[in-house]
């Protein structure tokens, strides 16, 4: 018995680790985390403070060199990483839990209920998230990385949620779940026991792409001037470099490396679920 | 004990439910208590639908389900948990029954976890080891194991096992029987007689095979489209069916003494539309075919004692009845 546990355990574990695409996603990603968890301490410098010369290339001194008033880029850039992450993490994550909550509930329960969770996904689904993100964003003045979190999980919800009431739907069919019900199990427990394990893997991978969605529109917004009103994050550095020239003074140091990191980012989450899809599903290992 | 009053179920189909599908036409019968009926009928016919609506999974479009005079739509919370602790069902895939993701064991438990939290680790064990037994299992050989690594057969009997774990009165057996091999057919069956016989367990068992149908059963109920065609006692129904579908259906079973080619089944009319005349009259082989026939749907009329038949070459009979079984038949319409 356990061996045999044991054994589909190390099996997971070996195509997960024979898999280039999950290594390469994982990498660049535990690379950035890392740096986000000791980043600001590798550098002495205060991200706002001016502590160098204006606008001067990358040196021993100043890494990635600085800004227009003298800002250190590679401090501002240790720092922008963590809002990204947790906005990523927190948005992501709740995005997926409204999600998987409306869809567990819209496939389960079936009739009216179904319609009218099913009208309200397709409604938040065709309004068009940026406009309804620029709208909010713009009436509250002081914002924070935490509402911004908010709003993007907010919108992001509807396609995981019709994903997952499709799903639900299927496996309700199957005769375990009207054995669960003749049992005397009741609806929350057979979504969470009977239903939710034979899709975890899927709802893994909507985590991860949820959260490289999170982190895309979180910089999307930062770059619009509509982010967070406090604090740095990459997409904020990308904003403030464009608003004072960087661009046609070619001061690439400024806003490379936070777009470029975006870019990374985002792209090694798609790898990864790519790569952890090949993994769960045995078809697609292409050996 | 249980009892169906005029159970129609209309599934919606289409976008927007504009066409409907009667599955389940105005169905009444009785099951009375240590009785075995048979729900016999080809697939697409109703039977496995009025055993979900037995069981609760199904609402019923109209009509009523009473369970020992108790209507079981009304039935919820630790109500609905009792009648389950009395009424459990055995479905028609022993495969898809089980979560693929968890071991066998999985179902045992959760009958622990539902209805008998109380019962130490020790005297569950005892139990399902002799419940495993009673249906000719071995526990060593089945517990720990995943369903993919049994046979039907074997997924099958832990079903049955399992709804013995219970103090069930009544097993809705939906087509248990032909998911296993032939020599543990008859196990299988005896076990349900003598299950019948020690503890006065009523079993609907829902089948397609006359056969195994007429080895277990005491009462017989014959589904076509939906609706009651023939029922009442086992011998006298097979002994001298009345409906033109239950002669066919006795001509169809395979003989080893005839060929083939002897019996003709036109399978076609079965999707003819259905008008408001008999249901099988597209298929019917009676030549004089009447009027009333195409234009009037006959009822259930007696004719013999214990002997209900749905046609209208009978209706000199004259004796109506709702319920297709049951010894209480007070409710003669006409």
């Amino acid at each position: 018995m356990k061996a045999q546990k044991n054994r589909t355990k190390n099996e997971f574990l070996y195509f997960a680790w024979r898999n280039k695409k999950l290594r390469i996603g994982i990498f660049i990603l535990l690379f950035f985390i890392l740096l986000a968890i000791v980043g600001p301490y590798l550098t002495p410098y205060d991200p706002w403070a001016y502590v160098g010369p204006p606008a001067s290339g990358p040196s021993q001194k100043f890494w990635f060199g600085t800004t227009m008033f003298g800002q250190d880029v590679f401090s501002q850039f240790v720092h922008g990483l963590r809002p990204v992450f947790l906005v990523g993490a927190f948005g992501g994550g709740l995005a997926t839990l409204i999600g998987t909550v409306i869809g567990f509930i819209a496939g389960y329960r079936g009739g009216w209920i179904d319609e009218i969770l099913n009208t309200l996904t397709n409604v938040v689904l065709v309004i068009p998230t940026l406009a309804l993100l620029l709208i909010l964003a713009a009436y509250l003045g002081v914002r924070s990385f935490f509402i911004q979190a908010v709003f993007i999980g907010c919108t992001a919800w509807p396609w995981t949620a019709r994903a997952v009431r499709a799903q639900t739907m299927s496996l309700k069919a199957r005769e375990f779940v009207d054995l669960a019900r003749i049992s005397g199990m009741r609806a929350t427990k057979i979504i969470l026991t009977e239903i939710a394990p034979n899709m975890l893997s899927y709802l893994v991978m909507v985590f991860i792409l949820q959260f490289g969605g999170a982190i895309l529109n979180a910089a999307t917004l930062d770059f619009i001037g509509l982010g967070p009103t406090r604090g740095i994050s990459l997409g904020l550095m990308m904003q403030i470099a464009l608003l004072w020239g960087a661009l046609p003074l070619g001061m690439w140091w400024w806003f490379i490396p936070p777009g470029l990191t975006i870019a990374l980012l985002v792209g090694a989450l798609y790898i990864t679920n790519v790569g952890l899809d090949e993994v769960f599903n045995p078809k697609l290992r292409g050996i | 004990m249980l009892e169906l009053d005029r159970v129609t179920k209309i599934f919606r189909l289409g976008i927007f439910g504009r066409k409907s599908l009667k599955a389940v036409d105005q169905v009444s019968f009785r099951v009375n208590h240590g009785q075995v009926v048979a729900l016999i009928g080809e697939s697409g016919s109703g039977k496995t639908t009025i055993g979900k609506m037995i069981l609760r999974l199904l609402p019923a479009t109209s009509g009523t389900i009473l369970f020992e005079g108790r209507d079981i739509a009304k039935f919820h919370g630790r109500a609905l948990k009792e009648y389950y602790r009395q009424v459990q069902g055995v479905f028609q895939d022993p495969f898809s029954s089980y979560n693929p993701i968890f071991k066998v064991d999985r179902i045992f438990n959760i009958v622990q976890k539902e209805f008998f939290p109380k019962v130490s680790a020790q005297k569950w064990r005892e139990r399902q080891e002799e419940a495993l037994c009673a249906v000719g299992l071995t526990p060593e050989e089945v517990l720990g194991k995943y369903p993919h690594q049994l046979s039907g057969g074997q997924l099958q009997r832990l079903l049955i096992a399992r709804a013995l774990l219970l103090e069930i009165r009544l097993l809705v057996a939906d087509e248990i029987i032909s998911m296993l091999d032939a020599s543990t057919r008859v196990d299988v069956l005896n076990l349900l007689a003598d299950l019948k016989n020690a503890q006065g367990l009523s079993v609907l068992f829902i089948t397609h095979d006359l056969a195994l149908a007429h080895y277990v059963s005491d009462e017989a109920l014959i589904l076509y489209r939906g609706n009651i065609v023939e029922s009442g006692d086992i011998a006298k129904v097979f002994g001298s069916p009345l409906h033109p579908y239950t002669q066919m259906l006795l001509l169809s079973v395979p003989r080893l003494d005839q060929k083939w080619e002897d019996v003709e089944i036109k399978l076609q009319a079965q999707s003819a539309p259905l008008g408001k005349g008999c249901v099988y009259y597209h298929r019917c082989f009676v030549q004089e075919k009447e009027k009333i026939c195409a234009n009037e749907k006959p009822g259930l009329l007696e004719v013999e004692n214990g002997h209900f038949v749905a046609c209208h070459r009978f209706r000199e009979t004259k004796k109506e009845v709702r319920y297709a079984t049951g010894e209480t038949r007070g409710t003669s319409t006409s």
